[in-house]
């Protein structure tokens, strides 16, 4: 849904919030309610909503709305209730710059370039696909090489197929998904490769996705070589050893005039490293406190800026959080600063937010490095002793842990840090 | 008792994206003797359909004329069995509707004799209401 309304730009906000998909309007919502005034959204693209705007598939909403809903009715309920909640959302718009004053420097199709001075910001910038270059696939550089989210945005609005015969390189939840659409569009697919010796994305993804159109799923096996001249004609693919290295011996062909690489998303962090936030190296989002404030005072981040989320239902409960602590930021409230760092442990590849409040409940987002069958998480103090532990049934890198924290659980703790570990039991 | 006329059949619950491993153990006569595995009713009832007559929910997209993007995205109101799934999509291929168009608006009363119905799930706007609309349209 575009919003139609004329804008009118103010030159003070309490809160300008950049990027208009789920996180952002979710955190727009979130700090009008907390009682910030004058927010706006601010979105590149012509109507905001983001990539749900693209995921025509259901499965989104099953926890924050409590109903299963398409990308695109999940997208067009929150604007509209942005839009009620009388947030200002300004799309054809792109935010170039934030100084030290929070002061906005604003490019737009209506009105140019415009500075804007706000009290808080949000950063919901999304993520971006990772490319075949950044994973070095060698040989030719014929058209029909795509990423998945791209052709799933040239068949799902732009109705354009992006070719006949695909081959996917990735089992992440995008590649999986497009796997299906194209199949339910006549196209034919005829496998999915992924590195990993595991499924990438969701296990129902797997189900139906490729078993129900019985589209054959190739573990520890990756792309080796593109071949063609204008158009991709085949590609190689190997099995790899332990060490994920291809078995070049073991090699064959697969025919195709079209690659999809589905091989992950980076958080798309250009304004935060603008603004020298101190990112997480392995989330490569932005270092966050329990109220997803970053290390800037009055910047807050929420959604797949900060790391990549499963479900969109998580985005959203992160960016009420986000959006609500802008809010108040924004009237001079602030909390207590955090007092525990999270540090991650065995097969702990992150943890967010990075620091949490020892007398607050809180909501930890982790994912594992391995897959386990059954599991402990456990958190320890500094000198090794178990605070906390619980049981899980399995863990999987593709699907984030969530780590409820009550108060109860941190109750007379006196470090300054927990590791966090996800063991066998 | 039964244990060596029973056959174990495993399902992945799509129900939600827990992806519980479902069992489901059926004796010689072909009737459901127990389901395991599952963390919900639904997951249970989920087995069972699976079992006997699966069924899936589809969303798809259809062509519209008038519209700020050329396809407009749709689902059924309810599952249609699985076999048809692929014969549903090329009947929805055959489809094109005009702008302006609301969500929940129903394209298709009902798809292959199966009773569901076939609705937009998103507004589509038409081309020319205004001048902001035909700008975002014309970048594509």
């Amino acid at each position: 849904m575009i919003d139609d309304r004329p804008h009118l730009l103010h030159p003070k906000y309490d809160v300008v919030v950049a990027g208009g998909g789920p996180a952002g309007l979710g955190a727009a919502m979130a700090a009008r309610n907390a009682g910030a005034e004058r927010v706006l959204v601010v979105d590149r693209e012509a109507e905001a909503g983001g990539i749900l705007l693209q995921c025509i598939h259901s499965g989104f909403g099953l926890h924050h709305l409590g109903e299963e809903l398409t990308g695109p009715e999940y997208a067009q309920r929150i604007l509209e209730n942005a839009l009620d909640d009388g947030v200002d959302v300004l799309t054809n718009a792109y935010l170039l710059d934030i100084d030290n004053d929070q002061n906005l420097k604003l490019l737009s199709s209506d009105h140019g370039v415009s500075i804007l001075d706000t009290r808080a910001t949000v950063l919901a910038m999304g993520a971006r696909e990772r490319t075949r270059a950044a994973i070095r696939i060698p040989g030719g550089r014929p058209a029909g090489v795509f990423t998945a989210g791209a052709a799933q945005r040239l068949v799902n609005l732009n109705g354009v197929l992006p070719g006949r015969r695909v081959a996917i390189l990735g089992s992440g939840d995008i590649g999986l998904i497009m796997a299906r659409r194209l199949t339910l569009e006549g196209v034919e697919v005829v496998g999915v490769f992924e590195l990993m010796p595991h499924a990438n994305g969701l296990s129902r993804n797997i189900v139906q996705c490729l078993h129900d159109f019985d589209i054959p799923l190739h573990l520890s096996t990756t792309v080796v070589e593109v071949h063609g001249r204008d158009r991709i004609s085949k590609v190689t693919v190997a099995p790899v050893d332990d060490h994920l290295k291809p078995v070049l011996s073991e090699a064959w062909d697969v025919p195709c005039d079209t690659l999809l690489v589905s091989v992950g998303l980076i958080p798309e962090n250009e304004l935060s490293r603008e603004l020298r936030l101190r990112l997480d190296p392995t989330t490569s989002g932005p270092i966050v406190s329990s109220t997803m404030e970053t290390s800037r005072d009055g910047v807050f981040a929420c959604g797949n800026v900060v790391h990549i989320h499963d479900l969109v239902d998580f985005v959203s409960a992160e960016a009420e959080l986000a959006g609500d602590h802008a809010g108040r930021f924004a009237s001079g409230i602030r909390p207590p600063h955090d007092n525990v760092r999270l540090q991650p442990g065995t097969n702990v590849a992150y943890c967010v937010p990075h620091t949490v409040t020892s007398d607050q409940p809180h909501t930890v987002y982790l994912r594992v490095r391995k897959p386990l069958e059954k599991s402990m998480l456990r958190l320890r103090d500094t000198e090794g002793a178990v605070v906390h532990e619980r049981r899980l049934r399995y863990v999987v890198p593709a699907e984030m842990v969530t780590l409820k924290l009550r108060p109860g659980v941190l109750d007379g703790f006196q470090s300054d840090a927990l590791q966090v570990e996800v063991i066998p039991r | 008792m039964t244990g060596h006329d029973a056959t174990t059949y495993t399902y992945l619950c799509i129900g939600c994206p827990l992806g519980c491993r479902l069992e489901v153990e059926e004796d010689d006569h072909g009737d459901i003797i127990e389901v395991r595995g599952s963390s919900c009713r639904k997951g249970d009832r989920y087995a069972r359909q699976e079992h006997t007559d699966p069924r899936r929910n589809v969303t798809s997209t259809v062509a519209i004329s008038g519209g700020i993007w050329p396809r407009l995205p749709v689902k059924t109101n309810g599952e249609i069995p699985k076999d048809q799934v692929l014969a549903a999509c090329e009947e929805l291929r055959r489809i094109r509707v005009q702008a302006p168009v609301r969500m929940g608006d129903v394209v298709l009363d009902d798809l292959l004799g199966t009773g569901c119905a076939v609705t937009a799930t998103r507004d589509m706007p038409a081309i020319d209401s205004n001048s902001r609309i035909r700008q975002a349209a014309s970048s594509d």
